[in-house]
């Protein structure tokens, strides 16, 4: 893919990264740190690629394959973890 | 062809469902359904990259999937919100090493097939595909044993405090310039055996410089290291998309990255530090910080006589701290402050953006022992009312309540916002015994003339209040 065209997305994302959280109640800092740590786990997609696309007992497969697990822990225990924490917040003042 | 158009046009809609979940996580009335929205987004980019055709066997993904979301919903199920903030820690960790393996996976690829056919087969640049490599490793591997360390800190299996020894700038600096000079050679080299040596070791550089920058940031820092490691991991996800040219990646991971900047701002802001002296100062290792002396001793009280002052006070707020969350005070506390507003009192939380070991760790606390939102003011609220106050009492807290941050000029923490506890009329300080907090610095709120020091263990002492009231009703 054009190079530059990556960087290009990069810089945008960057930016709208930043617009994004602007101002956010103290209460929500732990949830939204672990909510975007889940997200930061994306890096499972490379994982599956490297574990499916190489060949069978390939060292790239094997390194993929324990890239594969960490990004599962890291996406499956964030989102679970975060929505735990969210549960917790929501029964208040009801 | 065709399927790569649309793999990618999913891609789209999964890192808009990513922004859009970051930007509910922002407010409370959407946090829930943002993180779900957000979840929604990576099962999507999960499932369709399944179907990339460049897959061929489904069976070890399969067993990956499985062992991974078995250990991770274990551990998010059964982990007591109390040891949330060393959780969330590891899981960042794990996201650095994961991105670190994909990078090297690339690498590995590329050993198999040499440079040139490598650059043919992906329409790639040797040099470009070298640098984003060594940059995705790099900060992957920075981000593993940096939250490994820091888990290590917040779940008490290391020691909290800051460890700085002779030379450790100096050293720190070398590893760097190891790591850059070593990434230069690697970026340009072309003899795989060479490259590959030089991967392995700026690996293991990169790893030691994780722990080696942690390792001087004090307890009391915690939360700046947390959201910046967590920001890190988000960058590491991001240059790992450059290695596999892969777009999701490259947004996604930018977006954590961004986010998790601004949060590592206000937690900075909130100790009115530098990110830079956060990170280089050794801040707390050394006692012999500056400030003022103060050679008044502080004045201790029982608890019944606490009690009493307690019975009569209007309006009371507590101020809870990481001291709290050691003695795992929050239910006692929530006991506590339910029996005084019976018995008339109005009773309120006070809670500082940096108190405790990571970005709104307080909050959490008192969320899971059921105090209500309404309670738990911020800074800003509480400050002005604090004149008003009968009784301020401070549990597990000392720099986020220390008043020599505004009126002492030559105490280290001097300009960090504090909540004004010395204002209140009478001030409760609960210590487990006469140490000085983190920083090293004589609190002066604890020889103040309205201050009155409980100490022992937090949750002890709250549990006989909680008897005196329940007793004396």
């Amino acid at each position: 893919m054009d190079l530059v065209l990556l960087f290009f997305i990069f810089v945008l994302a960057a930016f709208l990264g930043l617009e994004l959280i602007s101002k956010v109640p103290s209460q929500l800092h732990t949830p939204l740190m672990s909510g975007s740590n889940a997200i930061s786990g994306i890096t499972i997609v490379g994982a599956l690629l490297a574990t499916g696309a190489e060949e069978q007992g390939s060292m790239g497969m094997i390194l993929g394959f324990v890239a594969l697990v960490f990004a599962t822990i890291n996406v499956v225990g964030g989102y679970v973890v975060t929505d735990r924490m969210l549960q917790m917040f929501k029964k208040k003042g009801k | 062809m065709e399927a790569n158009v649309l793999i990618n046009l999913a891609y789209v809609v999964a890192a808009t469902l990513f922004v859009f979940g970051i930007k509910m996580l922002g407010s409370a009335d959407t946090a829930r359904r943002g993180n779900l929205v957000s979840g929604l987004g990576m099962l999507f980019a999960v499932v369709v990259t399944l179907v990339d055709r460049s897959i061929l066997s489904y069976t070890w993904i399969l067993a990956g999937l499985v062992l991974g979301s078995a250990i991770g919903l274990v551990a998010a199920r059964l982990v007591k919100m109390t040891a949330m903030p060393e959780l969330v820690a590891l899981f960042n960790g794990f996201g650095g090493l994961a991105s670190l393996l994909v990078a090297w996976a690339e690498f590995e690829k590329i050993r198999g097939m040499g440079w040139a056919a490598y650059e043919l087969a992906m329409e790639s640049n040797a040099i470009f595909s070298g640098f984003v490599i060594y940059l995705a490793m790099f900060i992957g591997g920075v981000t593993f044993t940096g939250s490994l360390f820091a888990y290590g800190k917040l779940s008490g299996k290391l020691s909290g405090t800051a460890i700085v020894f002779k030379g450790q700038k100096a050293f720190n600096l070398l590893l760097c310039v190891a790591i850059l000079g070593i990434g230069i050679v690697f970026t340009w080299g072309s003899d795989l055996e060479l490259t590959y040596k030089l991967f392995l070791t700026g690996m293991g550089l990169s790893l030691l410089f994780g722990v080696m920058g942690v390792m001087p940031i004090g307890g009391g820092d915690m939360p700046v290291v947390i959201s910046l490691l967590n920001s890190l991991s988000g960058m590491a996800a991001s240059a790992a998309g450059f290695v596999i040219s892969n777009n999701v990646l490259i947004v996604a991971g930018c977006l954590v990255g961004a986010s998790g900047l601004i949060l590592t701002v206000i937690m900075c802001k909130a100790m009115n530090r530098s990110l830079g002296n956060v990170l280089f100062s050794g801040f707390g290792a050394s006692s012999s910080s500056g400030g003022a002396e103060d050679d008044r001793e502080p004045k201790a009280i029982s608890v019944e006589d606490a009690f009493y002052v307690l019975e009569a006070a209007s309006s009371v707020v507590f101020i809870p701290g990481y001291g709290m969350a050691v003695a795992q005070a929050q239910h006692v506390v929530k006991e506590l402050a339910e029996l005084l507003e019976e018995n008339g009192t109005e009773a309120n939380f006070a809670i500082h953006p940096v108190a405790g070991r990571m970005p709104g760790h307080m909050n959490v606390l008192l969320a899971e022992a059921d105090v209500e939102y309404e309670k738990l003011l911020e800074m800003d609220t509480v400050n002005p009312m604090m004149p008003t106050v009968d009784v301020a009492i401070v549990i597990g807290a000392n720099d986020v309540v220390n008043p020599a941050a505004t009126d002492d000029e030559s105490s280290p923490i001097y300009g960090m916002p504090i909540i004004e506890a010395h204002q209140a009329k009478t001030v409760f300080v609960l210590k487990r015994g006469q140490g000085k907090g983190f920083s090293g610095l004589v609190n002066k709120l604890f020889v103040m003339e309205n201050t009155r020091m409980i100490y022992g263990d937090a949750k002890s002492t709250i549990s006989s209040l909680v008897n005196e009231l329940k007793s004396s009703s």
